[in-house]
C-alpha cells in the first residue's frame, strides 16, 4: 500500500527530529553540569570574578544550543518533543539559577530565565542560511519557554548544589554563607510546601531530597553556632583557613 | 519578586493546568461510553445470525458516530488549540479505540482499509495537525492494528457460521496490511509492541485458510461465490 510509504516518511522524520533534540538536550546537560562544577570553585578570592565571567561564557554556549532547540521546534508542538528536551532544560535552570544566586543572593524567576531565551537572527550565521533577498528584512526570532514544571524541577536540584556550597563554605572559613543559605533554602522549601501535591508526581518526589538538603544545611549552621560560642569568631575563621592551607599544600596548589 | 510570590504564581499555573485536565477527563469519559456502545453493537457480527444484519449494524454504528462528533467538538473547546500534545495522553486510548471502530465499520461495509482522512471525517476531527485537533499517525496505526486482531477473530467465526469465503478475503486484506506495516521503521514503543501482535493475527488467519483449503471447503466457496457477499 502506497499510503504506508508516506507513513514511513512521516514517522522517520518525526523520529529523526526527536533524536536531534535528544542529542542537543544531552549537550545542554553536560555543559550546564560543567558550569555548576566551575561555580563551586567560586569564593570571594581574587579569581572569583574570573570564574563568574567564565561561567557566563559557558552559559552563553548552552543558550546557543537552546537556540538550536528552538529552531528545531519551529512550527512544531513543543509538547510533542518535551520529553526529549526536559532533562537538559532542567539542568540549565539549575546552572543559571546557581550563578544568579552567587551573584545576587536571590532566586532567579522563570520569567527572567525565559527572557534570556529569546534569540534574534542578528548573527552572521543566520544571514548566510536565508535565501531571501534584501527586501525580506524581517528579523527572525526564536524563543523557548521553560515550563513551570521544568523550572520547579531545576530549582529543586539547585537546592542540592546549594547544600554542597554550604558545606564547602564552612570548610573555606566562610561562616556567613551557610546562614544565608539556610534562610534562602527555607524560603524555597516553603514555596515547595505551598505547592504540595498539586504539581505533577516528579515535583513531589524532589520534595523529599529537598528536605534532606535543608536539614544538612541547618545542621551545619547549628554546628557553627555551637562551636562559635566556644572559639572567638576571628579565630574560628583562622581555624578553618589553616585547615584549608594544609589541604592546599597536600594538593600542591600554589 | 520574592520567593514566595514566585511560588504563588507557579502554583497558579499548576492549578490552572489541573483544572483543564479535569474538564478534559469529563469529556473523555463521555467519549469512552459512546465507544463502548459502538463496540457492543459491532461485536454482534461474530455471532451466526449477525452476518445478515451487518449492513444494519454499520448504519446504526454510523449514527453513534455522530454523537462522537458532537463530543469531539466539546473536547476541542476544553484546551488551547496549540497545546494538543500537552494533553494528548488523556484521549489517546479512546481515540485509538474509535479509530479501530471506524476502521471496522468501513471494513464491514466495503472490505477496504479506511484512510486517515476518512477516519478523521467520521470522528469529526482534522487529519493534519496544522488544521486543529487532529488524528496522530501513531494513533491511527494503533487503531488499524486492533482491526487486524478483530478480523482474525472474525475469520474464525465466519467459518463457524458457515461463511467460507470471507476468511479468504480477510487473509488477502491482512497480508497486504502486514506488508504495509513492514515498511515502517518503528521505535521500541507501544506501537511497536502492538505491531508485534500482527504476525500472530496473520498466522491465525493463515491457519483458518489452510484448514479450509485442505478440506476443499474454499473451492466450494469460490464456486458458490456468486450468491455470496
Amino acid at each position: 500500500m502506497t499510503s504506508f510509504k508516506s507513513f514511513q516518511l512521516e514517522l522517520d522524520t518525526r523520529h529523526d527530529k526527536y533524536e536531534r533534540l535528544v542529542k542537543l538536550s544531552r549537550d545542554i546537560t553536560i555543559e550546564s553540569k560543567r558550569t555548576i562544577f566551575l561555580l563551586h570553585r567560586f569564593t570571594s578570592a581574587p579569581n572569583g570574578e574570573e570564574i563568574l565571567k567564565e561561567s557566563e561564557v559557558k552559559l552563553d554556549a548552552v543558550r546557543q544550543k537552546i537556540k538550536q532547540v528552538a529552531q528545531e521546534l519551529i512550527g512544531e508542538d513543543m509538547y510533542q518533543f518535551h520529553r526529549a528536551i526536559s532533562p537538559g532544560l532542567q539542568e540549565y535552570v539549575e546552572a543559571v539559577s546557581f550563578q544568579y544566586f552567587i551573584k545576587t543572593r536571590s532566586l532567579i524567576s522563570v520569567e527572567e530565565i525565559n527572557k534570556q531565551l529569546i534569540f534574534t537572527a542578528e548573527d552572521r550565521e543566520e544571514t548566510t542560511n536565508t535565501t531571501s533577498n534584501s527586501r525580506d528584512k524581517q528579523p527572525h526570532t526564536w524563543s523557548l519557554k521553560v515550563t513551570p514544571v521544568d523550572y520547579l524541577l531545576g530549582v529543586a536540584d539547585l537546592t542540592g548544589e546549594l547544600m554542597r556550597l554550604c558545606i564547602s563554605s564552612v570548610g573555606n572559613g566562610d561562616i556567613d554563607t551557610p546562614f544565608e543559605l539556610s534562610q534562602f533554602l527555607r524560603q524555597i522549601y516553603d514555596g515547595f510546601t505551598f505547592i504540595g501535591n498539586t504539581g505533577p508526581y516528579e515535583v513531589s518526589k524532589k520534595l523529599y531530597t529537598l528536605k534532606q538538603s535543608l536539614a544538612k544545611v541547618e545542621n551545619a549552621c547549628y554546628t557553627l553556632k555551637v562551636r562559635g560560642s566556644e572559639i572567638p569568631k576571628h579565630m574560628l575563621a583562622d581555624v578553618f583557613s589553616t585547615k584549608t592551607e594544609l589541604i592546599d599544600q597536600d594538593e600542591g596548589l600554589p | 519578586m520574592s520567593v514566595s510570590d514566585m511560588f504563588a504564581a507557579l502554583q497558579g499555573a499548576l492549578g490552572q493546568d489541573q483544572d483543564i485536565r479535569e474538564e478534559i477527563r469529563k469529556v473523555v469519559q463521555a467519549l469512552e461510553q459512546t465507544a463502548r456502545e459502538i463496540l457492543t453493537l459491532l461485536q454482534g457480527v461474530h455471532q451466526g445470525p449477525g452476518f445478515q444484519h451487518i449492513p444494519k449494524k454499520c448504519q446504526k454504528a454510523r449514527e453513534h458516530f455522530s454523537t462522537v462528533r458532537t463530543q469531539m467538538e466539546s473536547l476541542k473547546t476544553k484546551f488551547p488549540a496549540d497545546q494538543y500534545y500537552r494533553f494528548h495522553e488523556h484521549w489517546r486510548f479512546v481515540l485509538q479505540r474509535l479509530v479501530f471502530l471506524a476502521a471496522f465499520v468501513v471494513y464491514l461495509e466495503s472490505e477496504t482499509l479506511v484512510t486517515r482522512e476518512a477516519v478523521a471525517e467520521i470522528l469529526g476531527i482534522e487529519a493534519d495537525r496544522e488544521r486543529g485537533f487532529h488524528l496522530d499517525i501513531e494513533d491511527y496505526l494503533s487503531g488499524v492494528l486492533t482491526l487486524a486482531s478483530e478480523l482474525a477473530r472474525l475469520a474464525v467465526n465466519s467459518v463457524t457460521a458457515g461463511d467460507y469465503s470471507r476468511p479468504l478475503r480477510i487473509s488477502a486484506f491482512i497480508n497486504e496490511l502486514d506488508s504495509g506495516f513492514r515498511l515502517l521503521n518503528l521505535k521500541n514503543d507501544s506501537l511497536r509492541k502492538r505491531y508485534d501482535g500482527l504476525k500472530y493475527d496473520v498466522k491465525k488467519i493463515e491457519e483458518v485458510v489452510y484448514d479450509l483449503s485442505i478440506r476443499g471447503l474454499n473451492k466450494e466457496a469460490t464456486v458458490g461465490a456468486g450468491g455470496e457477499k
